[in-house]
């Protein structure tokens, strides 16, 4: 396992990426919020009306209004056109924007209303028009008050903007997410640790920016400023594109598997000559669409996923019914290419703790009828959303006394400690055997299958490179080789491996 | 031609009206025969806030040169009636004519730097210096004060020039007003209006600066309204007392016919007050000799 000294050096990019991604916000806040406080401070109205809007934004939980975005700027397409993206900045720009709208436009308000009538009084008395009031008297006296809520708003920014990473826009919460998921703390305390620092080191410039402002110090203002103007060149200056070409970026979901099945299928398009990029943890139905209007270019999902999600369809016709369906659906209807199926299955189980199964003498679904009342049921956070679930309640009528949301990783720890009784596992875990549960039956066959599927988007569907690149992969990976590979990232001791470790070991076994 | 009492204009008190506009009368005809139009000129000046009158109806005439106090309780109408000079409040009705020319028609900017004003709370502008307090008239007009020139009007008002790059915080309640008037001054003004400007300080600060004010107010040949609440400093400084009361204008006396028992039972209240502090100083010092 690599140290957390080992992992900061190699932050450098989502580091440029977070900066620039956080600028970006704070000035285009500052845009808005700082014209909209003069009107504001003419008019009752304004005021009220956009400090309540602002505010009203604050309630939205930042992850949410990330992802409220997506479906927003799609919708937008059919205004400006299928050039619009979706995933990535411009969403990561606009939600973060109006996250740092209210501390700026509540400060530069308050400010403005708290100026000296007398100062004010003077300075239509001297004969100062309304523009020259704003810039000589009423700007310069609210300053330091609104570098204040600049400060406010960059801290908050700089910490929402890890959460970017949520929608394919690379920011310093790529190490968390990773890490969190691949339960790698060095690498979320990696993460942590430089938002926390650039943070940090923010709120401390920007307070010498204040001050100087404060106390009329004019070195300090202007230095101040020059060093963070500094700071932003040189992230704009790492940020700036290595070649004119876009590279193949490659998705994952948020979880082990999918990083290692990433990383497997980006170093054999390296190997084939191929520049890659990954957008690690984005969420489920993020990616489809992100394949589907070629913001990335490929991903891995899984037949049951695409059957209920987006064919909406709710019947069990077989695997191969199932698979042929879809792979024909994705082409006529995305324009995507399912290259294939990788050969093993991620599909939903129920399972149970050994000595428990025994003790309520469970072996399959149809054993908890009755007795789930008193059983708490443990699932990842969409999965009582999601229709594999209502299948299985409503073809066994189960009941459960309580359902609830565990993150992937934390799920077994739960069945573990107790907290679950029977959770939803996913067939391809290693933690399955390793923990030694028992996956309950399925004697109705409810749960539909899981295969996983290779995706690619329609920028690069008819590539031939990449399709001989990736073509070895198919049917070449199986469940207890995946299995394997996730277990390896998942453990906590001596024998944890990186992704990228863990998708060496894979396509070892392979045989690639 | 001249409207005596502002048909807007609330009445008078009982038996006042009579006499008061005949003495206008008699002034404005024999200043009309003898001189060039007044220096500002109040024709029927009526300012209302919703429901409150704040001025109702003030007709008076202000000559070149003139000296003159306003006196009056305190919601009496007197700092509103000033700001229609430079147009910082827009009379609802009524005009005023400044040099003959109606304020509403001239650019409000061209007017502020040829009336100076002295603020009631001072108005310093905290972020900027001495000098550049006392320059912001004319940096306004596009012209920059020569050093020169802030330390002549800094030495004027009776300061150090080195004052001059000091900040507002740094200086006593007397020399920033002293700055205040300074800064009136710069743009040269045909007319300095000044509101209560030395409310705040204390007796002794006062009485310097107010001798100061009417020093300069001959040297410079200025014309000068001064808004103020005690009686004593009005009678002492002024060459003519207004008295504003509820906002009309109740009387418009010289000095001494004030103190001969003139103006009406509003100005003969007002001037009871330093006339009896005066009697029972004399009194005690009568006593003590
Ligand atoms: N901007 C304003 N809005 C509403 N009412 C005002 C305003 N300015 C003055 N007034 C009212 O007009 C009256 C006269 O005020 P003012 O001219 O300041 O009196 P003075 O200077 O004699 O104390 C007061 O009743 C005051 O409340
Ligand atoms: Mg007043």
């Amino acid at each position: 396992m690599n140290t957390i000294w080992e992992i900061l050096p190699g932050l450098g990019d989502k580091l440029a990426a977070h900066v620039v991604l956080s600028a970006s916000a704070i000035g285009l806040a500052m845009l808005i919020a700082l014209p909209m406080a003069v009107w504001a401070g003419r008019s009752r109205i304004v005021s009220r009306l956009a400090l309540s809007l602002a505010s009203l934004v604050q309630t939205i939980p930042a992850l949410a209004l990330l992802a409220l975005f997506f479906p927003l700027l799609l919708s937008l397409r059919s205004v400006f056109g299928e050039g619009l993206p979706t995933l990535g900045f411009l969403p990561a720009l606009m939600a973060l924007t109006l996250y740092a709208l209210l501390p700026i436009l509540r400060n530069a308000v308050t400010a403005q209303a708290n100026l000296d009538e007398g100062v004010l009084e003077a300075a239509d008395g001297v004969g100062m028009t309304k523009w020259q009031k704003l810039y000589l008297v009423e700007a310069p006296l609210s300053a330091p008050f609104i570098m204040a809520g600049i400060r406010t708003a960059s801290v908050w920014t700089i910490g929402a903007a890890t959460l970017a990473t949520t929608i394919g826009q690379p920011s310093l919460g790529d190490p968390i997410f990773a890490g969190l998921q691949t339960q790698n703390w060095a690498l979320v305390l990696a993460g942590c640790l430089a938002s926390a620092g650039l943070a940090l080191a923010a709120d401390n410039l920007l307070w010498v920016i204040e001050v100087g402002l404060a106390r009329r110090k004019r070195w300090m203002t202007f230095g101040g400023m020059a060093i963070v103007l500094l700071g932003i060149l040189a992230a704009l200056w790492a940020q700036r594109p290595a070649s004119e070409e876009r590279p193949v970026v490659i998705a994952a979901k948020s979880f082990s598997e999918q990083y290692i099945l990433a990383q497997l299928i980006g170093s054999r398009l390296e190997a084939a000559g191929y520049r890659v990029e990954y957008r690690d943890g984005l969420g489920s139905a993020v990616v489809h669409s992100a394949v589907a209007n070629s913001s990335v270019d490929i991903s891995v999902d899984y037949t049951g996923t695409i059957w209920a999600n987006f064919l909406k369809r709710a019947d069990n016709p077989g695997r191969e019914a199932m698979y042929e369906t879809i792979r024909d659906w994705e082409a006529k209807a995305n324009g995507v290419k399912v290259l294939g199926r990788l050969g093993f299955e991620n599909a939903y189980a129920f399972a149970m703790r050994a000595d428990r199964a025994q003790e309520l003498g469970v072996t399959s679904l149809a054993d908890l009828v009755g007795k789930g009342r008193s059983l708490t049921v443990g699932g990842d956070p969409e999965f009582f959303e999601r229709p594999e679930w209502l299948a299985v309640r409503d073809a066994y009528g189960l009941r459960f006394g309580k359902t609830r949301n565990f993150a992937p990783t934390f799920m077994y720890n739960a069945l573990q400690s107790g907290e679950a009784d029977v959770i939803s596992a996913y067939t391809s875990d290693g933690r399955i055997a390793a923990d030694r549960l028992v996956v309950l039956a399925d004697p109705k066959g409810a749960l539909p299958s899981y295969d996983a599927l290779l995706l690619l988007s329609p920028r690069i569907a008819d590539d031939p490179g990449v399709a001989a690149a990736l073509q070895p992969l198919l049917g070449a990976i199986s469940v207890e080789a995946m299995r394997e590979a996730n277990f390896a990232v998942d453990r906590e001791d001596a024998g944890k491996l990186t992704p990228k470790q863990a998708a060496e070991m894979l396509a070892n076994r392979a045989g690639l | 031609m001249f409207v005596l009492v502002h048909p807007h204009s609330k009445p008078l008190g009982k038996g006042q009206s009579e006499t008061l506009a005949q003495r206008r009368n008699t002034r404005y005809s024999s200043q009309k025969m003898t001189n060039p139009p007044p220096l500002l000129r109040f024709d029927g000046v009526t300012c209302r806030f919703g429901d409150v009158t704040a001025v109702g109806g003030v007709s008076c005439d202000i000559a070149k040169g003139c000296f003159v106090a306003m006196v009056g309780a305190s919601g009496s109408g007197k700092s509103t009636l000033l700001k229609t000079v430079n147009t910082l409040v827009e009379p609802t009705g009524g005009r005023v004519l400044f040099a003959g020319e109606d304020v509403s028609e001239l650019p409000p900017a061209r007017l502020r730097r040829r009336v100076g004003y002295v603020f009631q709370g001072i108005g310093l502008f905290p972020h900027m210096s001495v000098a550049e307090n006392i320059a912001i008239g004319p940096r306004l007009a596009g012209e920059k004060l020569a050093a020169a020139r802030i330390a002549e009007l800094l030495e004027l008002v009776e300061l150090d020039p080195a004052y001059a790059t000091r900040m507002p915080d740094e200086l006593s309640g007397g020399q920033r007003q002293r700055v205040g008037v300074a800064r009136a001054l710069a743009g040269e003004p045909e007319l300095l209006i000044m509101d209560e400007p030395f409310g705040a300080l204390d007796p002794v600060t006062r009485d310097a600066l107010g001798h100061k004010v009417r020093e300069l107010h001959t040297r410079l040949g200025l014309t000068t309204v001064m808004v103020t609440h005690d009686m004593a400093e009005a009678l002492l400084l002024a060459d003519r007392v207004l008295v504003m009361d509820k906002g009309a204008l109740v009387a418009d006396e010289a000095p001494h016919t004030l103190l001969m028992g003139a103006g009406g039972a509003a100005a003969q209240a007002l001037v009871a007050v330093p006339r009896d502090q005066a009697e029972r100083l004399a009194a005690m010092e009568g006593r003590l000799a």
